[in-house]
């Protein structure tokens, strides 16, 4: 048997049948048999620029996260990493494929990460922040989860039934990640001079970015007064709260920061990042640029 | 009477539940509660519903090759896999035996007794930040001693969690609740 293209010899459709190289290959799409049907009443513009928002939140934290695999400090915190960064990445998937299908233009969620430039993606800039320092990476965690958990709990009650089903299955596994960061943030702020250093370090970088988080997209709006998305202000007060009860614990004052503005207005979600990003997405997307008709 | 229909589906039924987890060998779909529904429609064809346990898990793509082929070579003509997402897959979905299943691999079972957040019915209000490593009754499969110790909730696989025994110095997974 011979092909053209080395990955159609690994492709899970091969032409002898089953046999297939490893574990996990040709991934297909992840709402494969769910009904999408959009409820009547519903702008699909808004609905697919409403799950890009939420699936690049999730699609470029679980890329940051992934940096860490073999230079982790401790083996299990490497699993740990990679485990919620898988998490997320399941949850980019079923949200991308989503906004692929709403927006009706014939891109997957393949196309959707791979093949968009910067000015595209809608994720807010907090979760480019670079990896590396792990201060850093709890400090980022700890608030994209925090919000992320207060937001999908809300969105189980969303009047779409996909993104219900979505929020409920990810309401679960969020809850493990908050978990996580935040017991780190405790045992770094409460532990030595350096550590406690180390992660205020981490949130001085993180905290001017966190405004963004909150200020209620017109998209947003929209779609929350449609009873299909969460108006993120509302989300304020239960962050705020776990933010103290966490700092509280880690002994940790959260230090004051010049907050990072807007551009004209426009910030992530509209298409406008932070000067990291670039090099991530030229990371995240070299593979299938390169060669446009791998599959995996 | 029975009609074809009727044996078709318990045929069929029997076939979809006796595939077993790419992951976790030791457990059918059926046992790890992932097989939702199996119809047929009375023309060789069969619909199977199945849901995820976890959103990213590897593994719902391996399940759904499986089912097809197993399915294919048992006759039907028609195969369809339905993925459900709503209600969310729980780990209190685990059957007895597959429990007892897990046991005897050397994987804690879940404990739904368990605090662990991620398991608890908030009944729509904030989840809770407990802090604290989740309070489970835990002891070691292959020695049976109760001190035992988690290093990390996180393990080779998004629905385990890592733990050792401080007696007989054996690490050891627990299948976590969700």
């Amino acid at each position: 048997m011979s092909f053209d293209n080395a990955y159609e010899a690994i492709a899970e459709t091969h032409p002898e049948g089953d046999a297939r190289w490893a574990f996990g290959t040709g991934f297909d799409d992840p709402l494969s048999g769910v009904d999408t049907t959009v409820p009547a009443g519903v702008d699909t513009a808004d609905l697919a620029a409403y799950c890009l928002m939420l699936g690049d939140d999730a699609l470029i934290l679980s890329q940051r996260l992934t940096e860490w695999v073999t230079c982790a400090h401790e083996l299990e915190d490497e699993v740990a990493l990679a485990n919620i960064a898988l998490d997320l990445l399941g949850q980019a998937r079923m949200l991308l494929s989503r906004a692929g299908s709403v927006e009706g233009l014939g891109r997957d969620e393949d196309a959707l990460a791979y093949f968009r430039s910067e000015p595209e993606f809608r994720n807010v800039r907090l979760v480019e922040l670079p990896g590396g320092d792990f201060g850093r990476t709890t400090a980022a965690l700890l608030v994209l989860s925090t919000w992320r958990l207060a937001l999908l709990n809300r969105l189980v009650g969303s009047s779409d039934p996909v993104l219900s089903a979505i929020a409920a299955k990810a309401v679960k596994e969020v809850t493990y990640h908050r978990e996580y960061a935040a017991r780190w943030a405790v045992r770094l702020g409460d532990g030595t001079d350096y550590s406690a250093e180390r992660l205020r370090s981490g949130f001085a970088d993180v905290l001017p970015l966190v405004d963004e988080l909150f200020t209620g997209h017109a998209v947003e709006r929209r779609l929350a007064a449609a009873g299909v998305a969460v108006d993120s202000t509302e989300l304020r007060e239960e962050f705020d709260g776990v933010l103290a009860q966490v700092a509280e614990q880690a002994l940790l004052r959260l230090p004051e920061v010049n907050r990072v503005g807007s551009v004209g207005g426009l910030a992530g979600r509209d298409g406008v990042h932070t000067e990291h990003f670039g090099y991530l997405l030229a990371e995240m997307q070299s593979l299938a640029r390169a060669d446009p008709e791998a599959t995996w | 009477m029975v009609t074809r229909t009727e044996r078709d589906r318990t045929v069929a039924a029997e076939v979809a539940e006796s595939v077993t987890d790419p992951e976790l060998p030791m457990l059918t779909l059926a046992d790890l509660g992932v097989l939702r529904e199996v119809t047929v429609t009375g023309t060789g064809g069969v619909v199977v519903t199945i849901t995820p346990t976890y959103s990213g898990c590897p593994a719902l793509t391996e399940m759904r090759t499986d089912l097809h082929r197993r399915l294919t070579e048992a006759g039907y003509t028609d195969v369809r896999i339905r993925t459900e997402l709503s209600p969310p897959w729980s780990s209190s979905w685990i059957t007895e035996r597959g429990r007892r299943e897990l046991a005897e691999h050397g994987i804690h079972p879940p404990d739904e007794r368990s605090n662990a957040p991620a398991a608890r019915d908030t009944g729509g209000g904030p989840v809770p930040l407990t802090l604290e490593p989740p309070r489970r009754e835990i002891r070691c499969p292959r020695c049976d001693s109760t001190a035992t110790e988690r290093t990390s909730e996180f393990s080779a696989t998004a629905c385990k969690a890592l733990y050792r025994c401080l007696d007989c110095r054996e690490p050891f997974e627990y299948f976590k609740e969700i």
